[in-house]
């Protein structure tokens, strides 16, 4: 079953068993989304590490297809997103139906001047194939396949991994470790950390196919379709012709038999017709849970992604919200490692992403609770929104069939400047993710660069600490629209394209004072 | 919420024909079972919230019909 064909990345015997034990600055343990964007992204920054993987081969089915237009931009940033855009299906538009009608079309991103689109999607086996060609092609990555992590010592002053290969086990000591090992991390469980939350009880079957058809790139969302009437389909488009349809079961399905060829046939005949052809690709019979860890930082032992916190699939959030911590602890792990912060400055990162984790769990289930009602009454009222929404425009903001990944805002952040000026009607604030738009025949993205950088809008004369880049901007235009500016405005960017600080007219000592309290508080070098 | 929040909900009358309208709320049940009337209550409800247009009075309406259970 499946097209794509895995290949076996090489493994080493480790030099570890042979005698050559050296000091590692940073362990990334997991090679599945989060940890070789982490990888790059440290590279990036100048900061070697170590990558490991139990296995040897990428993801072992499509798993997470959509990739949402804040991952994609965290991807350009390490040359992986120009290959995702290329092979994958553009989308920014949807369909929700009740029972074979259509009742209405959303626009995920109306607006043209973005360098992305609101989803690329693609399978998960090729975006992995993208990261390895990456880290392969980095010397400062080293990535290990076929080393499993079997035990931890998470030391005040190191951490000591015991890793199994094919050759026998080794210890491998880091300054830090990353655990990017997934919804089953081993590190969480060698650690004996608890990981609370809610299990859901309805069972979905993802059966993904190659289908020769025209397909319209889009998401297709029915309630109580003809040939699926008593639950809920879910339909987008993969690469290579492959679509993913996911049918919601209940609560009582039979997970071995509905994942029986057969049965699965039986729906998609149903729903395709009597001419259609197709082969399977992937089939999975899953329920889901959503969980956090109550705190991602554990002494020098960082988790990131699955392995800290799951989300239900509705709404893309599982393998974009890893990217996004990766992308938050990326610039700050760098900044400590280089000694230019104190070890602090990662205290916001877990603040910031749990924020983001909590945020996550709560719309997405939210969408459960709507996809899938747990009391009579709440079927109701979900059914009564249904009916509601193709001549009542604004019950389609209650009916929510997955609200899909955007960058999270992390409010009230330790990092960022509360605003003084009173006067801001638009434009991100602080703790809220910079807006991309054209700038100069490119893309403003492009031009804040791996540092801090200020985004000054007919504001001259400014001179920044050293490294902040400065991106001159005019007052009117595209630019100045989203961010709310006037003659003067100025933003701080941090390098994770979070806004840190904003102002109508500012003087060196404010800006400079805002970007020691984003690198964490007067304590940089 | 606090009980206190329903406070801000207006008490004195609002409409021109309350008459009319308790009796076509009424007059509009009565030939439908109990699930239809649930139906029927949830899309009323639903449509009325969004004229009421107010996200704090709507919250203080649902504190409102809890309290005086
Ligand atoms: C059916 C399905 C559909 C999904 N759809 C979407 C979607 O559309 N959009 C979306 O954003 N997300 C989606 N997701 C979620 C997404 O797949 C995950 O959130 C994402 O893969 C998490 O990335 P990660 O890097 O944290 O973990 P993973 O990608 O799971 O990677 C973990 C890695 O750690 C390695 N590992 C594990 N244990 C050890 C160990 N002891 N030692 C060494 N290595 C180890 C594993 O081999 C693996 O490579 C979906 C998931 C499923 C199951």
């Amino acid at each position: 079953m499946g097209s794509y064909a895995y290949r076996a990345y090489p493994y080493r015997r480790p030099p570890e068993l042979d005698g050559t034990a050296t000091r590692r600055g940073v362990t990334i343990v997991g090679a599945g989304l989060a940890g070789p964007t982490l990888a790059l992204l440290l590279a990036r920054h100048g900061v070697p590490s170590l990558l490991l993987d139990e296995d040897d081969t990428v993801s072992v089915g499509s798993r997470s297809i959509c990739q949402a237009k804040h991952t994609l931009e965290v991807w350009d940033q390490i040359g992986v997103a120009a290959p995702v855009v290329a092979k994958g299906v553009t989308w920014d538009q949807g369909e929700v139906l009740l029972g074979e009608r259509p009742i209405y079309r959303f626009h995920l991103q109306p607006e043209p001047g973005h360098k992305f689109p609101a989803f690329v999607n693609l399978q998960q086996y090729y975006v992995e194939e993208y990261l390895y060609a990456r880290c392969l092609a980095e010397p400062l990555i080293e990535l290990r396949p076929r080393h499993k992590v079997v035990g931890i010592d998470n030391g005040a002053e190191g951490v000591t991994l015991s890793v199994e290969t094919p050759d026998g086990t080794v210890p491998i000591v880091s300054d830090w470790v990353v655990a990017c090992d997934g919804v089953r991390s081993a590190i969480r469980r060698l650690l004996d950390l608890p990981f609370p939350g809610e299990v859901f009880d309805d069972r979905f079957l993802i059966a993904d196919i190659r289908l020769r058809a025209e397909l319209p790139a889009e998401r297709r969302f029915w309630f109580y379709p003809p040939f699926h009437p008593t639950n809920s389909v879910l339909m987008h488009r993969q690469a290579d012709d492959v679509l993913r349809v996911d049918f919601q079961l209940g609560r009582d399905a039979d997970p071995v038999e509905e994942a029986k060829p057969e049965n699965v046939d039986r729906r998609l005949r149903g729903m395709f017709g009597p001419d259609a052809e197709w082969e399977h690709e992937w089939t999975s019979v899953y329920t889901f849970t959503c969980r956090s860890l109550d705190r991602f930082v554990h002494g020098r032992t960082i988790f990131a992604g699955d392995s800290a916190h799951v989300v239900s699939p509705f709404g893309a959030r599982g393998g974009n919200s890893g990217v996004d911590d990766v992308d938050n602890l990326a610039w700050k792990l760098a900044r400590v490692v280089r000694g230019e912060s104190f070890q602090a400055l990662l205290d916001s990162y877990d603040i910031e992403r749990r924020a983001a984790a909590r945020e996550n769990i709560r719309q997405s289930t939210r969408s459960t609770d709507f996809i899938t009602p747990k009391f009579a009454a709440s079927r109701v009222f979900r059914d009564a929104t249904l009916a509601l929404a193709r001549d009542y425009p604004f019950a389609r903001a209650f009916l929510n069939s997955g609200r899909l990944s955007v960058a999270t805002a992390a409010p009230g952040s330790p990092l960022s400047t509360p605003d003084i000026d009173a006067d801001w009607t638009g434009g991100p604030a602080p703790g809220e993710p910079m807006i991309d738009a054209p700038h100069t025949n490119r893309w403003l993205i492009d031009q804040v660069g791996k540092g801090f950088a200020l985004l000054a809008f007919d504001a001259d004369g400014l001179r920044p600490p050293r490294d902040v880049t400065v991106v001159a901007l005019s007052a009117s235009g595209v630019a100045a629209r989203r961010y709310g500016a006037a003659p003067g405005t100025v933003y701080l960017i941090r390098p994770d394209r979070y806004v840190a600080a904003r102002w109508r007219q500012p003087n060196d000592a404010v800006i400079e004072k805002a970007w020691r309290r984003a690198c964490g508080e007067g304590r940089a070098s | 919420m606090t009980a206190a929040s329903g406070s801000g909900l207006r008490r004195d009358l609002a409409l021109k024909r309350p008459d009319d309208v308790y009796n076509a709320i009424v007059d509009a049940h009565r030939d439908l079972d109990d699930a239809a009337c649930r139906a029927f209550d949830a899309r009323l409800i639903l449509l009325l919230a969004n004229q009421v247009g107010d996200d704090a009075a709507v919250l203080a309406a649902i504190d409102a019909a809890r309290e005086t259970a």
